[in-house]
């Protein structure tokens, strides 16, 4: 492909679908197996604990079966994915030192911008290493730590020895297993104890080999009374052959944090997107997901909190889109392991010209956490007859004196609605975009600003020829 | 000169069956006219088949509005030419907030960028401040709260509410026709009077409105110089608003009782 390509109508109607040709430092072949995994430790110099584990969680994830819930899997060859690519030799830390092809790509992708509102650190994975980390001198002053999670392994190693692998182990499931085996990437963050990091931490990132899985693994810790914000935005170019993400998010609240993790992932359309994330919040923590899955051939993802400790809080927030050919099995998880916790799940999904999008959630009670409350709504929207939306709500209570609540709808824009926009001069197209963006309003409005224009336009984007 | 809107032996079928059966109507700006009917009349029919709603079919006859034949228009098209219906029963658009429908709506009226040029799709239209300027004009005439504004368009709104709603819409597209949908059903006599009074302030020689009703009682608010019949899709009756309060004291079955008998 031409290096020349410039801003223009091509780019509007493929927005998200350019590329920049391939440049490596390293390129792993194409396959999984023990060979592999010793290669990918040795490139990144790590020590021998994290070797073993990654050798360990190879055998769990050969030992799995692959799932046969949620989406089709079966035509995922785990053979024809590459699991480790290096494109550049050296870290990244101010903008001046990162690749000016790597750049070109942030460029297209916004980041800048994103860098220049408000940011000063920002983590940024492109392929399977991250190329870009700087961070806001005052964090530092503050004691936060937000670097890669090569960098994280290497400066903080007794962190990694004690929290990796403890919120989501290898044995969780296969994509958690596989992800352990061949990580790389994600990112680090530590807030320490009574630091209210205000502007939020962001990462972007993005695929853009051919068959190049993306396994980046995040480890978040905020320490007692801390309060963070981390936003996490990717878009990916559009390919022919399938590609694999399977990241791994491990998150811990501790007493009286506050934490919100927000991502807007759009895939491209044949990448399968095969997440675990999941956050332990302890004694009157507040943890948030925000999520909004645009894009792939299939996503599975189903953010979670367990609450531990007494008053612990969880809120999660979700929005799918699936279009044609599309299947987007989102969901979450609110588990109360404590007295007096509380979780509220809002999920809203979209599905278009033969879309399928559906809630799978699950809220558990353990015996002990009395007081306990959980508050679920899933909201679906079908844009035309051949859309398709599922809903398995899954509630396990095992104490009495709980209050539980659970809303489902199902809605379809009505002639109705549309006829009244036009009939006060606004088109059909322009009507139809108003009603999603009506109805996904509740979760957009939680967005920061640039991520809640770029949810509008990525929208807008799927929306396009939707109005025969 | 013809009338501003023209409609000539209107023939409409709702999923076959048709509900008007040769109906004939002219009205200029600065007119106002009541069309009263008993329920099935084809009172709806009409009003939705002006706004040009997909489910109504037009079999035979004609709609001139301003020199131009609308019946191949789409619903915002005839808006933007100056066509305005108040709903009888309005939608709410949840997540969608009245300042930004609005917004939207006025916009629509400006010319808009070529999609085919390169530029990035920036709407033109008013300024966020004129905008924001004409909106509190026009709630203050109502008489709305300016909370109103934020509020999601429709969702959650009382009846009075929304009719009120509907009269801000009008002030805020000034058409050059009103249908008024049976904007009285529903409404406590209070909220007639408000809403009524809203439509009088907007009335001037640049408008025409149609008020289309069941019953006399908005007609005692917005006074209408001409009075329509309508009875199994078609006027049977035109007159002066003495017709009204004829109708009023004798109800509907008078009307059909001479009908039965002039046909005959």
């Amino acid at each position: 492909m031409p290096d020349n390509i410039t801003l223009g109508v091509d780019l509007d109607t493929y927005k998200y679908g350019f590329r920049d040709e391939e440049k490596y430092v390293f390129k792993a072949r194409k396959g999984l197996d023990h060979e592999i995994v010793d290669q990918i430790s040795w490139m990144k110099g790590e020590p021998d604990w994290m070797r073993a584990l990654r050798h360990e969680a190879l055998d769990i994830f050969f030992s799995k079966p692959t799932p046969t819930w949620g989406g089709d899997l079966s035509k995922l060859d785990y053979d024809d994915i590459y699991y480790y690519i290096k494109p550049v030799e050296e870290q990244g830390r101010s903008w001046d030192d990162v690749p000016d092809e790597i750049k070109r790509t942030f460029d297209r992708l916004g980041v800048p911008e994103a860098e220049r509102n408000f940011l000063a650190g920002s983590g940024a994975q492109y392929e399977s290493e991250a190329v870009y980390h700087s961070l806001k001198e005052e964090w530092e002053r503050q004691g936060v730590i937000f670097v890669d999670s090569d960098t994280g392994l290497r400066e903080h190693p007794d962190v990694y020895s004690e929290f990796f692998g403890t919120v989501v182990p290898a044995t969780d499931n296969k994509y958690a297993a596989m992800n352990t085996a061949v990580w790389s990437g994600g990112s680090f963050v530590y807030v320490p104890p009574g630091v209210k990091v205000t502007l939020p931490l962001q990462a972007y990132f993005r695929i853009n080999a051919q068959n190049v899985g993306q396994f980046e693994r995040t480890l978040i810790i905020i320490d007692e009374g801390a309060e963070a914000n981390y936003v996490e935005g990717c878009t990916a170019p559009i390919y022919s052959t399938d590609s694999l993400h399977s990241g791994v998010i491990e998150i811990i609240v501790k007493k009286g944090a506050r934490f919100r993790y927000t991502t807007i992932q759009n895939w491209s359309k044949n990448v399968y997107n095969l997440v675990t994330q999941r956050a332990l919040a302890y004694e009157n923590a507040v943890m948030e997901w925000v999520d909004g899955n645009l894009g792939s051939r299939l996503t599975m993802k189903y953010p979670s909190v367990y609450m531990m400790g007494r008053g612990a809080r969880a809120e999660i927030l979700s929005i799918a889109f699936a279009n044609a050919g599309q299947h987007q099995d989102a969901g979450a998880k609110a588990i109360h392991a404590a007295p007096y916790t509380s979780s509220s799940i809002t999920s809203k999904s979209i599905s278009k010209s033969g879309g399928r999008a559906g809630y799978r959630g699950l809220v558990k009670v353990y015996e002990g956490a009395y007081g306990a409350k959980s508050n679920v709504v899933c909201d679906a929207l079908l844009l035309d007859e051949h859309s398709r939306s599922d809903t398995y709500p899954v509630m396990e209570i095992d104490q009495e004196d709980v209050s539980i609540s659970h809303e489902a709808t199902v809605s379809k824009v009505s002639d109705e609605q549309l006829f009244y926009l036009q009939s006060r001069g606004i088109s059909e197209e322009q009507a139809m975009m108003m009603i999603v963006n009506g109805f996904i309003e509740p979760i957009v409005k939680e967005l920061p600003m640039e991520y809640a224009v770029e949810m509008n336009r990525l929208i807008q984007l799927e929306m396009e020829g939707s109005v025969g | 000169m013809s009338a501003t809107l023209v409609i000539k032996d209107l023939h409409v079928s709702v999923e076959g069956k048709e509900i008007l059966r040769g109906l004939n109507l002219e009205i200029n700006k600065g007119e106002t006219h009541a069309i009263m009917g008993p329920n099935g009349s084809g009172k709806s029919t009409l009003a939705n088949t002006l706004m040009g709603h997909p489910t109504y079919e037009v079999t035979e006859g004609e709609i001139w509005f301003k020199g131009q034949t609308i019946i191949e228009l789409s619903p915002d098209e005839r808006s933007r030419l100056g066509l305005f219906l108040a709903f009888q029963y309005p939608s709410a658009i949840p997540g969608v907030s009245v300042a930004s429908f609005l917004r939207t709506a006025v916009n629509a009226r400006y010319p808009q960028p070529d999609p085919a040029s390169n530029g990035n799709g920036q709407l033109k239209g008013m300024s966020m401040r004129e905008f924001r300027r004409l909106l509190k004009e026009k709630m203050e005439m109502l008489k709305m709260d300016p909370s109103f504004a934020r509020r999601y368009l429709n969702d959650g709104f009382s009846g009075g509410e929304k009719k009120r709603m509907e009269v801000l819409q009008m002030a805020m597209l000034r058409p050059e026709i009103a249908i008024l949908d049976e904007t009285d059903s529903g409404l406590d006599i209070d909220a007639v009077r408000v809403v009524s009074e809203g439509v009088n302030q907007l009335a001037g020689p640049d408008l025409g409105v149609l008020v289309i009703t069941h019953y006399q009682r908005i007609l005692n608010y917005i006074k209408p110089e001409h009075v329509h019949i309508l009875v199994n899709g078609k006027i049977v009756m035109s007159g002066g608003p003495e017709l009204a309060l004829e109708l009023e004291e004798k109800g509907y079955d008078w009307i059909k009782e001479a009908q039965v008998g002039s046909s005959k």
